[in-house]
């Protein structure tokens, strides 16, 4: 069986600066997996270059077998995939309803619509006219889930949806991610949290400088062997 | 590099090889080029010192747009403020024609100081337009003016011009060494200032503004200074052309396409960001100008075509591919950290 | 009342640099292109107008039906075989680029039509005015300018704030990298930006082409016009901008009326002294 996503050897650049070493990855349908790793690990980059921000060789990564690294942001979101980026990146300019109608842009069709995201987050309909700079980071960050959902994914990538929330709000956010995933949508989440990764994930990956230091399932892995694979020491 | 020695084991190079070779082939040619009265024509010369002003106009504008990120479209500006000081302070008040040169220069400084105030409040592109603003402003006021000829211009009285050279060989001797110290000082200049702790600011605002400031750069300060160093010799430039002209006008002396669109294609050229781009871009020009001259329209056009191509490809000029290919750099204003 | 009669006119008239700004603000706020050449295509688009309405023998302007949709591909095209390759970061390629882009335009029409100066004919249109009192009339002319203003900058709000292209066009403003994650192709959203501008200069560039005497030179003047406009009327918000024009016109009337070589003197005082004393203009938007 091919996996829904897989990179092999995949490399990244920012400039002459080499982000990625040679990434393989691979997630099946319906499955969950984490990315952990520190700072500067290289999680954001990967996120980054399968959807398409960062050059990669057509090859490289490969959805439903079809090499898509070439592939403009665009095409990548049509054929299924999309981000959540760090930091959330609403359009400021936008109203939050704005901002999850852009969502629609790619032009798929699928169960995800206004409705069906308002009913996931209802504070977010009651903001829906307001600015997108108005919500509170916890609001910020639905909204940026909404937005992404309203691609309709198959595989949706989290970058850090708890970066800079409090504990009770994190749990909120976390709490849609199962309802996501019972709708068939397969899920990566990159996360500091490590915890909070393992509770959710059926795989793990950790990173380091750019490269795999570890792939497991949660339940077989000890505190030593992440930390091995964390902090490299 | 194995031992960890104490002292850092490098050192900072200020000058290549071929920047001696340079040195030396530019004192040969300024020596030639003084003797040129000697055995040139009137032609000759008037073509010498149209390339030094030429050259000159374009290492100002790329001083400001190529180092200080301030895309002027408007030099046109003290170009003509500088022609119609130079016509007002002879004409008007009696000043002999070469001490005018200065005080064009001058004046065209002192009028750049509230010109810097309006204009530096818009940004980037913006600024750019701005400057072309102020420089129809200019133009229009001095259209206004009845004395120095209103909107149709004047012509430079003869006993003024006499005041140069009794001779009209003499004359253009004489401007021709003005032209020839303003071209060599304003190149000298401007390597001078590159080379300062000014030079490595603006090197610095150019690369990053926002990380020149955070460093202390006044980012402000050294762009008026650029500002108002450019509108002090533009102004003199524009005094040596209209006095060599000996006819004023607006139409002219605040065309955009002289002194400003021409010095632009200039420098895109022959490489913004370099001393040597601009003689490049010059060399090009005057060889296009000498070919095409027949051609009119054609020639801007092509003019215009190979300046956009060239930004498109190959950003930093014909100078860039060459300093690329071969690490030549006549004019080192770098500082190179050699590890030994 | 001929001071009354030329504010007036000088405000209705501010309508025409109105849409020659819409068009300037237009590219600007959706990819920060300031475009040096707004002007020559200005102009180029009277030309445009010219041939047809000389070849095919139309009023100028039913040459509308045909210059409109001509300068929108040419605007497309314009975008994405030339300008697109100079958007990102630095300032200087699209800033040099358009320039040399309007050196190449003007002596292209120098070359293609003579440095005469041209003019479209409108017939009685031209002068016919509507007498409100005695000494009281405004230029059908005038007004009709001043409502086509309205009506293109109203439609341009609601595309913009009401449709899909609108959002996507605010989006890749804010933050081209991220609205491309969501299937916005950045690079046909800036040529439809494009476009949209040249089909809005050329609406102007007809009325232009009626009103006074163009030739390959007109073009700076125009761009000039439409910076002017934007600036007073502070960036970012398209009502302001026309608000910008007739300030511009009624400034430009004002010189005109003290002496007729004041009058785009005037025009340039107002725009320093908006500058000098409200350096956002006069209604900036309330949020950047």
């Amino acid at each position: 069986m091919t996996a829904l996503l897989a990179t092999s050897g995949l490399t990244a650049f920012y400039g002459d600066f080499q982000a990625l070493f040679g990434v393989d990855l691979a997630v099946e349908e319906g499955e969950a997996v984490a990315i952990i790793g520190a700072n500067g690990a290289g999680k954001s980059t990967l996120l980054r270059t399968i959807c398409g921000l960062l050059p990669a060789p057509s090859d490289r990564i490969r959805y439903r077998g079809a090499a898509i690294g070439s592939l403009s942001p665009a095409d990548i979101v049509s054929r299924g995939i999309a981000l959540v980026p760090e930091g959330r990146k609403l359009f400021p300019s936008l109203s939050v309803e704005e901002n999850l109608l852009m969502g629609q842009q790619s032009g798929r069709k699928g169960p995800w619509n206004l409705d069906h995201v308002y009913t996931l987050f209802p504070i977010l309909k009651e903001r829906r006219r307001q600015a997108s700079t108005s919500l509170s980071g916890g609001q910020q960050q639905m909204a940026a889930i909404g937005r992404a959902l309203m691609t309709n994914p198959e595989l949706l990538l989290c970058d850090e949806i708890s970066l800079g929330l409090a504990p009770i709000v994190i749990r909120d956010v976390y709490g849609a991610l199962p309802g996501i995933r019972a709708g068939g949508t397969s899920l990566v989440v990159v996360e500091q949290d490590i915890n909070r990764a393992l509770a959710l994930a059926d795989r793990v990956y950790c990173l380091q400088e750019g490269r795999v230091t570890l792939e497991a399932k949660p339940a077989s892995l000890t505190r030593e062997q992440i930390k091995l694979a964390y902090f490299g020491v | 590099m194995s031992s960890a020695a104490s002292t850092p084991a490098f050192r900072i190079e200020r000058s290549t090889r071929t920047s001696w070779i340079g040195l030396v082939l530019a004192i040969a040619i300024v020596v030639l080029l003084v003797s040129v009265p000697w055995w040139g024509g009137e032609d000759d010369l008037r073509l010498i010192v149209e390339i030094c002003y030429t050259i000159a106009l374009a290492q100002l504008w790329n001083l400001l747009a190529g180092y200080a990120g301030l895309v002027s479209v408007g030099q046109q500006a003290f170009v003509g403020l500088g022609g119609y000081a130079l016509f007002g302070l002879t004409i008007l008040a009696g000043v002999p024609p070469l001490p005018a040169i200065v005080l064009a220069g001058v004046i065209a400084a002192l009028i750049a100081v509230p010109t810097a105030l309006i204009v530096f409040r818009l940004r980037g592109a913006y600024f750019a337009i701005g400057t072309w603003v102020i420089a129809e402003v200019y133009s229009e006021v001095m259209g206004l003016i009845r004395d120095l000829g209103a909107g149709t211009g004047m012509s430079l009285p003869v006993a003024i011009s006499r005041h140069v050279g009794e001779t009209r060989f003499d004359r253009e001797a004489s401007l021709y060494y003005v032209g020839l110290v303003i071209g060599i000082g304003t190149v000298a200049v401007v390597f001078a200032w590159l080379r300062s702790r000014q030079g490595l600011a603006l090197t610095a605002i150019r690369d990053s503004e926002t990380a020149a400031g955070s460093v202390g750069i006044n980012n402000d300060r050294t762009k008026y200074a650029v500002y108002l160093l450019a509108a002090l010799v533009t102004g003199m430039i524009g005094a040596l052309i209209y006095l060599e002209k000996l006819r004023i006008s607006p139409d002219s002396a605040f065309d955009v396409i002289d002194w400003t669109a021409d010095i632009i294609f200039i420098v895109v050229i022959g490489g913004i960001g370099s001393i040597e781009g601009p003689f490049l871009g010059a060399l090009v020009f005057f060889a296009l100008r000498y070919f095409l001259a027949d051609y009119g329209a054609w020639y801007m056009i092509l003019l215009g075509a190979v300046a956009v191509v060239i930004m498109l490809l190959a950003p930093r000029g014909l100078w860039g591919l060459v300093a690329d290919r071969f690490d030549i750099h006549f004019f080192p204003v770098r500082r190179r950290v050699r590890l030994e | 009342m001929d001071w009354i009669n030329g504010i007036l006119q000088g405000a209705l008239i501010g309508g025409l640099y109105a849409l020659f700004a819409a068009g300037l603000s237009l590219m600007f706020g959706v990819m920060r292109l300031v475009n040096i050449a707004h002007g020559d295509l200005i102009v180029f688009a009277a030309y445009l107008g010219l041939v047809v309405v000389q070849t095919l023998g139309l009023s100028p302007f039913v040459s509308l039906v045909i210059v409109v949709p001509t300068m929108f591909v040419l605007g497309y095209i314009l975008q994405r075989g030339l300008l697109n390759f100079t958007l990102g970061g630095d300032i200087l390629p699209p800033l040099l680029v358009t320039f040399g882009l309007s050196i190449i335009i003007q002596n292209a029409l120098l070359e293609g039509f003579s440095a005469d100066s041209q003019k479209l004919q409108a017939g009685n249109f031209e002068t016919a005015s509507l007498h409100i009192s005695d000494q009281l009339a405004i230029g059908w002319f005038p007004f009709v300018i001043f409502l086509t203003a309205v009506a293109v900058i109203a439609l341009l709000e609601l595309l913009i704030y009401r449709t899909a292209l609108g959002r996507a066009f605010r989006a890749t403003s804010d933050d081209a990298d991220t609205a491309r994650l969501y299937g916005v192709r950045n690079r046909h959203v800036y040529a439809l930006a494009t476009a949209l501008s040249l089909a809005v200069i050329s609406i102007a560039a007809i009325f232009l082409a009626v009103r006074v005497n163009f030739d390959p030179a007109s073009g700076p003047a125009r761009l000039l016009y439409a910076f002017e406009a934007v600036i007073i009327g502070g960036l970012g918000s398209l009502w302001g901008t026309l608000a910008g024009g007739v300030v511009l016109g009624v400034a430009q009337a004002v010189g005109a009326q003290l002496n007729p070589g004041w009058e785009s003197l005037a025009g340039h005082l107002a725009f320093l002294a908006v500058l000098i004393l409200r350096p956002r203009g006069l209604f900036p938007k309330l949020v950047d």
